[in-house]
């Protein structure tokens, strides 16, 4: 045993070395992406471990593993439980002989996602049990111990952790890696694993009776606990529970809830010896509806009620005034301040020599009058370019295109997707836009990672989650295969031939697929690709502003001209579209900064 | 009851806010204090915004409430204002007195904002101006103004300067170890000023 400091999900990581894990599977998606990309780095491990092309695909290897008898683990980020749903519903019918535990990190405030769903309800939709840590030691024990949960019950177990323990770092006491021994062997069992109606009505009934002994057993195990202080009580799930803890003064009684399906029976006695209760917890009133359907005439105050917020996160001060509201006075009192507003905002934005800045720039002139649905990843920053007017989900660049061409609109629909979300999944819609007719361009952004959530490697990159070599994916191939028939790969920092092959995609019927392929300039760097730097001219600057226009962070305004900054990686796009010719690539090399 | 001594530390994602907060965790490690710290990661580090909180002998929640920081450790001057109101009353913002003009300014047309005017507001709290950019290159690695301005702020944390640079040991690169403890010390050496004017005060 010894205390690390860790960040949440090196503590994840590290408690799933202890269980062991055998197995790890998992698709990148912000705050989980760290947990396989710890698990992957551990040299000599003893289990198998991918980044898998989608959190369905993730998903089924990971229950087949278990259903192997073998510890699996797979991760993703809460809307990749959508994707992964399908097999996941139905895994609580089949069960599993290993521990499977599904890690779905869930993102109040949606720092960094589409949505702010609550992936506690896919566990009361699935019926499967839901452990949900308060911090990152309770978020290391809750998966060290979750695998003989799962295992316990033969269902999988969903671990939900959120942005606030994913990325906090705290002190935490960790145990010792145990080497795996486990051999995974497939024992035939056609009406467990085969779920035709007659079997399948079967062990529905058996996922029901499950459930009183899992609900009993979360209490004693101590994930649901409670101390009677007082006459009122606040119950708290997840981060929340800390931000309580920090601030309850010591005459209000505190349940916590860190695990599904919560024991009505328990919880009912609880909230009974209480004049009023208020239940804080992020995102949905999971936790607020259990309290509501058992306190009877006891007052409830929460979402429902308009006391605590449905949206966004909370932290210590906005619980501080969460109690306040409700009539208790917080053991701290913060001052009130309010941040300096007339600041300009610092958004993230493109990197300097990114191969997205380019394709939007050339698509926004050659179709002016263009329709341009786009998709999840670094690229959906080109919002900030006029280059994106849609991004639902995973792979809907391609069928928004489709949709929009066949529900009429007349304009040029240009789709933009990176390598790794057409991969995900955007292959089926390509399929079917071809199947169907559709009349479209999809441009493929392909820089062989997946870039934004820290780049974890695809099938484009030609290694696996370790390291191995393995076969890059021909997009081209691919891509054909789905039947488009004009298909062109062009590389972006190259604008003439980038507009000159958009022209040509314009004038073609059909399907189109224009594939801009460059590496990732941070990847790029890091293998030590120097491409040298560009800088302006004063005397032939005449400060049109283009190439400031044009968004690149290494460009910046000095005394009204351009000016070059060090940020420059040398993709010498800014010197192409210079009207005044006054951008050229630099001579000397010693720091200018 | 929440005791701790918070440190909020800003800047533009790519400075090193993620290693100089290893540093200072490490650092309570070293003395036997708990930590409790949150940070931003993903794609919000591309060029944006970034705050990363530490909450020294902290026990529960990771995020520093408004107007609780002792100290504001600020890599970027323009950040440095952004962030303001989390100082504490009697608390010091240990801030760079370089800043990065942001490309939203140019895409946006909205006004440059300019040194004079930065340093006139951010004197509205008590202040450290510290040269990082040209410690760090004294030093002899533009990468180590983390660990300068870590040694500015040392004066005003409640941890031993011996238990910093050991964290700083352990946790840079093996070969600038040299140059980011020269770093750490210049920048020590430039928040002592600011000590001793603050007690003249």
């Amino acid at each position: 045993m010894k205390t690390q400091y860790l960040l949440g999900n090196e503590a994840i990581a590290h408690g799933c070395l202890e269980a062991p894990v055998d197995f790890v599977t998992g698709y990148p998606g912000t705050p989980s992406s760290e947990v396989v990309d710890i698990l992957r780095a551990v040299p000599d491990r003893g289990y198998y471990i991918e980044w898998s092309v989608n959190e369905k695909v993730a998903f089924e290897n990971a229950l087949s593993a278990a259903w192997c008898g073998l510890r699996a683990l797979c991760t993703m980020k809460h809307v990749g439980l959508n994707v992964a749903a399908d097999p996941l519903m139905t895994s609580a019918y089949t069960g599993v002989t290993g521990g499977l535990v599904v890690m779905s990190a869930d993102d109040p405030f949606a720092h960094s996602s589409q949505n702010e769903q609550d992936s506690r309800c896919y566990a009361l939709f699935s019926r499967l049990p839901c452990l949900d840590p308060s911090g990152i030691q309770e978020a290391h024990d809750m998966v060290r111990d979750a695998f003989a949960l799962s295992e316990q019950f033969s269902l999988p177990v969903i671990f939900r952790p959120t942005t606030r323990v994913c990325h906090s770092k705290g002190d935490t006491l960790i145990g010792e890696p145990v080497r795996n021994t486990r051999k995974g062997e497939f024992h035939k069992d056609p009406r467990q694993y085969v779920v035709i109606p007659a079997h399948t009505r079967i062990l529905h009934k058996k996922l029901n009776e499950k459930q009183p002994a899992l609900k009993k057993a979360l209490v004693e195990k101590g994930y649901n606990t409670a101390v009677i202080r007082g006459r009122r009580a606040v119950v708290a799930s997840g981060i929340a529970a800390a931000y309580v803890q920090e601030i309850l003064p010591d005459d209000v009684s505190f349940i916590k809830i860190g695990a599904y399906p919560i024991d009505e029976e328990w919880l009912a006695a609880q909230v009974s010896r209480h004049e009023k209760v208020l239940v804080v917890e992020e995102l949905h009133p999971v936790v607020e509806e259990a309290v509501r359907q058992v306190a009877g005439t006891i007052p409830v105050s929460g979402k429902k009620n308009g006391v605590v917020p449905y949206e966004g996160e909370l932290s210590t001060a906005s619980v501080a005034a969460i109690l306040k509201s409700f009539g208790i006075n917080p053991g701290e009192d913060y001052p009130a301040t309010s941040p300096v507003t007339d600041l300009p905002p610092r958004p993230p934005i493109l990197c300097a020599g990114c191969m997205h800045r380019p394709v939007f720039y050339a698509m926004r002139r050659v179709f002016r009058d263009g329709v341009y649905p786009s998709d999840i990843g670094c690229y959906t920053l080109g919002l900030q370019l006029g280059a994106v007017d849609t991004t639902i989900c995973m792979g809907a660049a391609v069928t928004v295109a489709s949709g929009i061409a066949h529900a009429g609109d007349s304009r040029d629909i240009v789709a933009t997707i990176g390598d790794s979300t057409f991969l995900h999944s955007g292959i089926p819609g390509l399929l079917n836009a071809v199947y169907n007719g559709a009349r479209m361009i999809l441009i493929i952004l392909d820089n062989r990672i997946t870039a934004m959530t820290g780049h974890q490697p695809n099938p484009c990159s030609g290694v696996t989650a370790c390291g191995g070599p393995s076969p890059q994916v021909s997009l081209e191939a691919l891509c054909r295969a789905c039947g488009v028939s004009w298909v062109e790969t062009v590389d972006p920092y190259d604008l003439v031939s980038l507009m000159a092959t958009l022209r040509a995609a314009k004038d073609q019927p059909g399907v189109k697929v224009v594939i801009a392929r460059q590496p990732c300039v941070i990847m790029a760097r890091r293998a030590n690709l120097r491409r040298g730097r560009f800088e302006v001219d004063p005397a032939t600057c005449t400060a049109c502003g283009v190439c400031i226009g044009f968004g690149c962070p290494a460009i910046e305004k000095r005394d009204d001209k351009a000016f070059i900054t060090d940020l420059c990686s040398g993709c010498g796009v800014c010197a192409q579209i210079c009207p005044a010719g006054a951008i050229r690539k630099e001579t000397r090399t010693e720091g200018k900064r | 009851m929440s005791t701790s001594f918070d440190v909020l530390m800003v800047g533009i994602g790519g400075q090193g806010i993620i290693l100089a907060s290893n540093i200072l965790g490490e650092a309570c490690l070293a003395e036997g204090r708990s930590v409790k710290g949150a940070e931003t990661h993903g794609m919000a580090q591309r060029g944006g915004s970034v705050e990363g909180h530490i909450r020294i002998d902290g026990k529960f929640g990771p995020l520093i409430p408004p107007g609780s920081a002792r100290v504001i450790i600020a890599f970027d001057m323009l950040e440095a204002l952004r962030y303001a109101h989390f100082l504490a009353p009697g608390g010091m913002i240990v801030s760079n007195s370089h800043f990065v003009i942001p490309t939203s300014v140019y895409m946006q047309g909205v006004p440059v904002p300019d040194e004079k005017s930065l340093r006139e507001r951010l004197s509205a709290w008590p202040l450290c101006l510290v040269d990082a950019d040209g410690i760090a290159a004294e030093a002899g690695s533009f990468l180590s103004q983390n660990v300068v301005m870590i040694g500015a702020a040392s004066w005003f944390l409640p941890l031993k300067p011996a238990s910093l640079l050991g964290a700083i040991e352990r946790l840079v690169p093996q070969k600038t170890v040299e140059i980011n403890r020269k770093a750490f010390e210049l920048g020590r050496a430039a928040g002592e000023k600011c000590r001793t004017e603050r007690q003249g005060a």
